[in-house]
């Protein structure tokens, strides 16, 4: 039983009359025909014995990125070297506790959004709005919902139930950080894997809800291929940028346009998910770019009326749509941006004090109302604007770059240290090559021209964005617009190859653009695996940067690859919140094909999964709370993620131990006896220092206790080939991975079985066990 | 230069590294340690100077004073290309989580190590990070960045230096660790 909201707009009745009432009633949750398993709605303790296996397997390999704690007035305490806190926290505990409280950000963030988004669909489509993520192909609508909760998600109201259940394992998650409260690291990171599995269940809430209500593709491997890339932005039309990551807004946007006969002569393009999901709407809206593109293309003044809704919008954006005469309005109260709420104004009103430039921005928190503002102020400004900018052109940035003197001050506040003044000078001398070079690696974040940094007052972003303009111009790209879920039938085809390892792994390349260095090594990377015939799927920004490259032949690796989830496809699953698609496709993997019991039985899909699915995660520029959330919902389900170098600030990895030998026993569940498996996957969570290590990395950790001779064969071939061509040798560890003559790919042979010689192995006497981490599925002994 | 992180948001806390003055110092603390080991990533990559490169040092260095090398990431083909086989090639995570097991070698059955030199150890965070995971969890262990820009969580490092000053310290440190 759970409760619900109930709302009366008026209540009258003998007792009382009111306005606007609200309270709760116990709700009774629908049955549905599948059996509950063991652990419906469970709480912050529930897998606590499951988290710590994996934490055993798995040791954190803590990286304080600051030595001191200033949470509480006690402090500042220093924790370094082995030093407690005043409240008797030490270092570990406090970067475990950094984790959650980055973790419980993620998941809130998420589950506010999907509340907001859920509370928006049904005073529009009602309470008893169907669920309907892709018809007769997806009966298994919701993988993570029922997996966790046990409920069947059936109408929209349905998903409010989820919701009170998400919120209050967050507000538990949350309060775990207070000082005074745990103080056990593995504990904390127990927490901080239940963070990430409720995150999934929230983003699962909000992408169902709005795939159901707007008509998005629905698990479709075809969905249109739509514009991606500043170049594609007609700017002879009045513009409207839409930044965030909660469509409705810009969704009014495009439906007033499409009432109203405008849709071909204003353009609405996005950045970050809004855009996603908002060419999951309307196939003529545009992406600009991912997070990253933010300031530059505010600064190029191509955007008569900027949107903003929720989640990785610059803060300053206020300030920065002045810069170019831009107004401004927002349409969430996590969001005001310090403007005027002008949600119960008439539109007139609006439209005349921000066409007139009388106020900054407005704060509109009616999406209807704030679509049909954006489009008419549009309309109306354009003519007035005329596109005014503040990137300069060529010739300005020659005689800009004259004045710098290598003084250093902008490399040594730039994330990604790149080579400015060298790339100054060159411009200096008309030779605009070396500062355009750095537009691919800048992600865009303008400390370089924060107050006081230069003192020749410099702008060096600005300048690298008008030494780029070619390059932008040339942006022109195509992306498969986000599909949604994976159908049950393409689970069904690729189950079995996936779990023998026939298939060498799902590779889920997701998150920010906070990269180490040029984005294309995103797409570089992603089109490797799947000319390897790997399952490649993605979302978010990382979806973005893949289709923003053109390989040999001209074409977006959207166009190249088939959007279905079979071996050698590329699926864009969508925005943030299409992340447990992916997850749920491994979810569906152990349901659909191995026909474990789904409901609320947690655990033992998690054990199916991290033994058998050789799934890994690969996010290259995550940079925020969210990205960190998503992240732990894969660790507790045991799939490896892999971060980039500035991933190393989320201050811990989860390293395993392949040279202690005992870490790596299973159970097999055949016999009950413990087997060896080997070091399979290898760690939960690292940084790679450079895209040639990730991408050794991810064939390594797609290995699983489950492959056939076949499928390792085959898992070894890409790893030792991997191996070979960026490092220029044999992996010295082969000999962890190969349980039986076998499993050598053949080609590889004569050198394999030198290695093995000279490390002395030994075949495995049980190389393939039915492995499993929980006693409990041990079937001769509960058939005993 | 001063003593200061080089990106400038990186402060670290009150305990930081103790600036190599004289770079004389870093072969005399090897000689003193029992069993030093050299981690070597791919900013030995780069910097290059006079026509050469950091990792032609981290040879002259390793070989001088036989210490066993773990080269990160791709590091370990330039290693090979300049006829120099590391002891081992890990991730750099992997050998920073290594490390901070005090029973740990890269040797088969050898002493566990209590002296590491670093240099070029990914982006400068990076090295950073990894310098205070030692710092606070590898308490057996010193640490010595031969980075260009101090690397404040190490027990010694350089202050910021600019290439030409970084370069004859590396040749100094060179050849101290070249006599025998
Ligand atoms: S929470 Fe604990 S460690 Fe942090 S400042 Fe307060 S007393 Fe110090
Ligand atoms: S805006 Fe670009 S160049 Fe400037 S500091 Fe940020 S990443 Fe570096
Ligand atoms: S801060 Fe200004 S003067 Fe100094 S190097 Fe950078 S651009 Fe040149």
């Amino acid at each position: 039983m759970s409760k619900t909201r109930i709302k009366f707009d008026e209540l009258v009745t003998d007792l009382v009359k009111a306005k606007g009432l609200e309270f709760s009633v116990g709700r009774i949750i629908k049955e549905w025909e599948e059996e509950p398993g063991p652990t419906p709605m469970p709480d912050i303790g529930t897998f606590r014995e499951w988290d710590h296996k994996l934490l055993t397997k798995y040791k954190p390999f803590y990286l304080p990125w600051c030595d001191l704690c200033c949470l509480c007035t006690f402090g500042k305490c220093d924790l370094s070297k082995g030093k407690r806190g005043a409240c008797g926290l030490d270092m570990k505990a406090q970067l475990s506790r950094f984790v959650l409280l980055s973790c419980s950000i993620g998941a809130a963030t998420h589950c506010g959004h999907a509340r907001h988004m859920v509370e928006e669909l049904i005073a529009k489509f009602g309470r008893d709005h169907p669920l309907d993520v892709g018809g007769e192909n997806v009966y298994l609508e919701a993988p993570n919902i029922r997996l966790v909760t046990g409920i069947k998600p059936r109408t929209l109201a349905d998903l409010e139930d989820v919701l009170d259940y998400c919120e209050t394992e967050i507000v538990h998650l949350l309060s775990s950080c207070h000082t005074g409260q745990e103080g056990d690291n593995i504990d904390f990171e127990s927490k901080v894997f239940h963070a990430g599995m409720i995150d999934h269940v929230s983003m699962e809430v909000a992408d169902i809800a709005q795939i159901s209500t707007y008509g998005f593709p629905k698990a479709d491997p075809d969905a249109p291929l739509i514009e991606v890339g500043m170049g594609c932005i007609d700017k002879s039309k009045p513009v409207i940028l839409v930044i965030g990551h909660n469509v409705p807004p810009a969704v009014e946007i495009a439906d007033y346009m499409r009432n109203h006969g405008l849709e071909d002569s204003i353009e609405v393009c996005g950045i970050c998910c809004t855009a996603i999901d908002l060419t999951r709407y309307s196939q003529k809206a545009k992406i600009v770019g991912p997070i990253s593109f933010q300031l530059r293309f505010v600064r190029s003044g191509f955007a008569d009326v900027i949107v903003v809704d929720e989640q990785c919008i610059r803060t300053d954006i206020v300030v920065e749509a002045q810069k170019v005469h831009a107004p401004l309005i927002s349409t969430h109260y996590k969001n005001f941006q310090g403007l005027q709420d002008r949600t119960g104004d008439s539109v007139d009103d609006i439209v005349r004090d921000l066409v007139e430039g009388r106020v900054p921005g407005v704060a509109i928190l009616d999406s209807e109302k704030a679509g049909e503002v954006a489009v008419r102020v549009a309309t109306a400004i354009a003519p007035k604007r005329k596109k005014f900018k503040i990137v300069p052109e060529e010739s300005a940035v020659i005689e800009e770059a004259k004045k710098c003197r290598k003084c250093y001050a902008c490399v040594r506040v730039c994330p990604n240290t790149l080579p400015i003044p060298e790339a100054l000078e060159e411009a200096s001398k008309g030779n605009l090559q070396p500062l355009s070079e750095l537009y691919e690696s800048c992600v865009g974040c303008g400390r370089c021209e924060q107050e006081g940094i230069c003192p020749a007052q410099i702008h060096p972003h600005t300048l690298i964005v008008g030494a780029s303009k070619r390059r932008i111009a040339e942006e022109k790209h195509k992306m498969r617009a986000g599909r949604g879920a994976i159908q049950d039938v393409e689970i069904r085809r690729v189950g079995q190859p996936i779990v023998m390892g026939e298939i060498p792994g799902v590779v889920a390349f997701v998150g920010c653009a906070n990269y180490p260095g040029t984005w294309k090594e995103v797409p570089i990377m992603a089109s490797e695996f799947t000319k390897r015939r790997y399952i490649v799927c993605t979302t978010g920004c990382a979806a973005m940067s893949i289709g923003m490259y053109k390989d040999e032949n001209g074409q977006s690796p959207y166009e190249a690859y088939p959007g279905a989830f079979e071996a050698g496809g590329l699926i864009n699953c969508g925005s943030c919140v299409s992340n447990p698609h992916i997850s749920g496709a491994a979810i569906k993997i152990a349901s659909i094909f191995a026909k474990r019991k789904l409901r609320s039985n947690y655990e033992e899909i998690a054990d199916y999964i991290h033994n058998r699915v050789g799934a890994v995660g690969v996010a290259w520029g995550a940079y925020s709370q969210k990205a960190s959330s998503i992240a732990s919902g894969f660790w507790r389900l045991g799939i490896p993620v892999i971060v980039g170098p500035h991933g190393s600030k989320y201050r811990r990895m989860l390293l395993g131990r392949k040279d202690d030998k005992e870490a790596w026993y299973v159970i097999d569940a055949r016999t009950g006896k413990s087997a060896y498996a080997g070091p399979v996957p290898e760690h939960l969570f690292i940084a790679a220092e450079t895209m040639e290590e990730a991408m050794v990395l991810i064939p390594k950790l797609c290995m699983r206790a489950s492959d056939t001779t076949k499928g390792r064969a085959i898992k070894l071939n890409h790893y030792i080939d991997l191996h070979r061509r960026f490092f220029g040798e044999l992996p010295d560890d082969v000999h962890l991975f190969v349980r039986t003559i076998a499993d050598i790919p053949v080609t590889m042979k004569d050198e394999v079985m030198a290695l093995l010689k000279e490390k002395g192995w030994e075949e495995n006497e049980n190389p393939n066990p039915d492995p499993t981490l929980l006693p409990r599925l041990v079937r001769a002994k509960s058939e005993g | 230069m001063a003593f200061e992180p080089w990106q400038r948001g990186e402060i670290p806390g009150p305990i930081k590294a103790v600036v190599i003055n004289k770079p004389e110092m870093v072969p005399a603390l090897v000689k003193k340690a029992k069993k030093p080991l050299f981690i070597v990533g791919t900013g030995a990559l780069r910097d290059e100077f006079n026509g050469k490169f950091p990792i032609d040092y981290a040879i002259r260095i390793a070989k001088g004073g036989n210490i066993p090398v773990v080269a990160t990431a791709q590091t370990v083909v330039e290693f090979k290309r300049r006829g120099f086989t590391p002891t081992a090639r890990m991730s750099l995570m992997e050998i920073g989580g290594r490390l901070t097991d005090p029973e740990w070698s890269v040797s088969d059955n050898g002493a566990p190590h209590d002296l590491v030199l670093m240099l070029g150890l990914g982006p400068y965070y990076m090295e950073w990070l990894v310098g205070s995971g030692l710092k606070s969890f590898a308490p057996h262990l010193k640490t010595i960045s031969l980075n260009r820009f101090y690397q404040p969580h190490c027990s010694w490092s350089f202050p910021n230096l600019p290439v030409e000053e970084w370069y004859k310290n590396l040749e100094k440190i060179a050849q101290g660790m070249e006599k025998k």
